[in-house]
């Protein structure tokens, strides 16, 4: 039993993780439709810089907000310069240039700070302070998941700029109408993702370790994620971030092994997809013929 | 087909069989593997080209073809020939199985699974239960096949005349099996499935024989591969395989029978040459090459060459 308690807690903290990337990745789909293969790239880049800040002698959170504004800079540029010709094109080619971006980003990272593995600090203290089960970098990253859903959440509610893009994401042409700028709602967009995914990067890094390639299993998850919310709810995917984190915790400790973890994600993508393509809290997509 | 059309077939074959004469050993190997990715980019074509569907994990299909040539060849003593058949009929049945659960799953939905698919190939190929055959993460070695019949030829050569001969067969029946009653069909569900059902055409049959189908020739082209390659190991199936297969088929031209052979030029030699203008960051130069195909070449290469020489003949 004790056992089983500690998998869930230390799946709930990884499920934070999930969740944050999770939500980075509902935040474009319901934007644009589009779902970002790069988006774990574009969090690893991001948490390299913040490694390179903090090892500039900077300390922790000076060096944690800037990255999140970086990233948030970066993920702007990119949607102006990068996605912004290909919004209209087919599926496939949308998907031929996220994988690029994929790839670019990996290589580059790989070239700049070469691929041995590096170790991030954690801004919490080394010994658990909330009993044995949790160790104090694990509650740190579930609370900073909530903290970033509840700025979020109060982002898009009160905020006139929230509800402008919200607006711009479910009616385009009307918003124009408007006077919505929806071209740059859409980059603002991206950017927030990409800030949500640098914290998501910060907060795993500590835990995997630092290394170029150290989002392809973290993306897996958080694409499951997603998905067991419903790809076009921000709290769905929170929750299914959380979910994801403790099955797959769970199960790889005691059913399958760790072996097998990622086919842990590959089951509950395709599971969801099959029984439930709108996931558990989104909404039934309808077509007119 | 055109008179003309033929007459670049045949002078392309006759080039193909005087090739290993010329260059060396080395060479020929590259060639021999652009012929096995020209397979596996035929069998992607058909799916994503073709009916529309797109995979991001094809290289778990080329895995298995790969694995089952390997297995075959190391665990049972099967000759190299005979187990290419067997790797292809194998990645039928699991194309055709994987394409059942595809049905439901349209555009970034289905990228999203097949790219799972793709991520998980290599974690469940060292899979400690599997490894009496696999050889868990060590992979297999296999032995080079030397030619048959006393035939003047080094085994590199030998196995580029095998692997041309299959590449022959395998693009005559695509051509086939796309130029008729089922192409014309994979080409309907893909660009109005609700007509195409109206018509009469059995979209969930067509859709999952696509996957089958697809999934075979890059079965086929693993096998070869393996062969080829001498080695299978989890690792050389990550999902950057299927991602290049994907980039191939884009680069190379969709729904388009030559495209196939374009695209696995592109993904056999690019990544050289990226590699030589930065020994840092190839993946990010071969990256770049992708967004640029993307933006000025949508249609890809055999998309350029169509408009060229329908160009030239409309003075």
């Amino acid at each position: 039993m004790d056992a089983l308690l500690h998998q869930v807690l230390a799946g709930l903290a990884t499920g934070g993780i999930y969740a944050s990337l999770a939500l980075a990745l509902v935040m474009i789909y319901q934007a644009t439709h589009l779902v970002n293969f790069a988006q774990g790239e574009l969090a690893m880049f991001t948490t390299y810089i913040a490694w390179s800040l903090i090892n500039a002698g900077m300390p922790y959170w000076p060096a944690f907000f800037l990255t999140v504004a970086f990233a948030f800079v970066l993920g702007v540029i990119i949607e102006r310069v990068i996605i912004r010709p290909v919004e209209q094109a087919p599926v496939l080619a949308v998907v031929v240039v996220f994988i690029a971006l994929l790839l670019i980003l990996n290589s580059v990272t790989g070239w700049i700070y070469t691929y041995t593995i590096k170790t991030f600090p954690s801004p919490f203290p080394a010994q658990p302070v909330f009993g044995k089960y949790l160790s104090s970098h694990e509650f740190g990253a579930i609370a900073v998941t909530l903290v970033v859903l509840a700025l979020l959440y109060a982002f898009f509610r009160f905020t006139p700029l929230g509800l402008a893009m919200r607006a711009a994401a479910q009616n385009p042409e009307s918003s124009r109408l408007v006077g919505i700028r929806v071209g740059w709602m859409l980059a603002l967009g991206w950017g927030l993702a990409a800030a949500v995914g640098a914290v998501a990067g910060m907060m795993v890094a500590p835990i995997v370790y630092l290394d170029p390639n150290m989002m392809g299993g973290v993306l897996l998850y958080a694409f499951a994620a997603a998905l067991v919310g419903g790809i076009d709810n921000p709290g769905g995917a929170v929750i299914g971030g959380f979910l994801v984190g403790v099955l797959e915790n769970v199960l790889g400790a005691f059913v399958i092994g760790n072996e097998l973890k990622l086919s842990v994600a590959l089951v509950i993508i395709i599971g969801v997809l099959l029984v439930k393509p709108s996931g558990f809290f989104g909404r039934v997509q309808v077509t007119r013929v | 087909m055109s008179r003309k059309l033929v007459g670049v077939i045949i002078l392309l074959i006759a080039v193909a069989c005087v090739l290993p004469f010329i260059v060396g050993n080395y060479r020929t190997f590259q060639f021999t593997l652009v012929m096995v990715y020209a397979i596996a980019l035929l069998g992607l074509n058909i799916l994503t080209g073709y009916n529309g569907q797109i995979s991001l994990g094809h290289g778990a299909f080329y895995a298995l073809g790969a694995y089952c040539a390997a297995i075959l060849m190391d665990r049972f003593g099967v000759p190299y020939w005979a187990t290419i058949p067997v790797a292809g009929a194998v990645c039928l049945v699991a194309g055709f199985l994987f394409g059942l659960p595809a049905l439901r799953l349209e555009g970034l939905y289905l990228a999203l699974a097949t790219f799972a698919l793709g991520v998980a190939m290599p974690q469940l190929l060292k899979y400690h239960l599997l490894e009496k055959w696999t050889g868990g993460v060590q992979g297999i070695v296999i032995m080079k096949p030397a030619p048959p019949f006393g035939l003047p030829l080094n085994p590199d050569q030998w196995l580029y005349f095998f692997t041309l001969a299959i590449t022959l067969v395998m693009f005559i029946l695509g051509w086939n099996l796309l130029r008729g009653r089922v192409g014309r069909a994979l080409v309907a569900i893909r660009d109005q499935h609700i007509a195409a059902q109206a018509m009469g055409i059995h979209s969930a049959l067509y859709k999952s024989l696509a996957f089958g189908v697809s999934a075979m020739y890059t079965g086929i082209a693993g096998a070869l591969g393996a062969v080829a390659v001498q080695f299978v190991a989890p690792d050389s199936f990550n999902i950057f395989l299927s991602i290049v297969f994907l980039v191939g088929i884009v680069v190379g031209g969709l729904a388009s029978i030559s495209g196939a052979l374009y695209g696995a030029l592109f993904i056999q030699f690019v990544p050289n040459i990226a590699d030589e203008i930065s020994k840092a960051a190839p993946w990010a130069i071969f990256g770049v090459f992708m967004i640029g195909f993307v933006y000025l070449m949508p249609t890809g290469v055999a998309g350029a060459v169509r408009l060229l020489t329908a160009r030239r003949k409309a003075p």
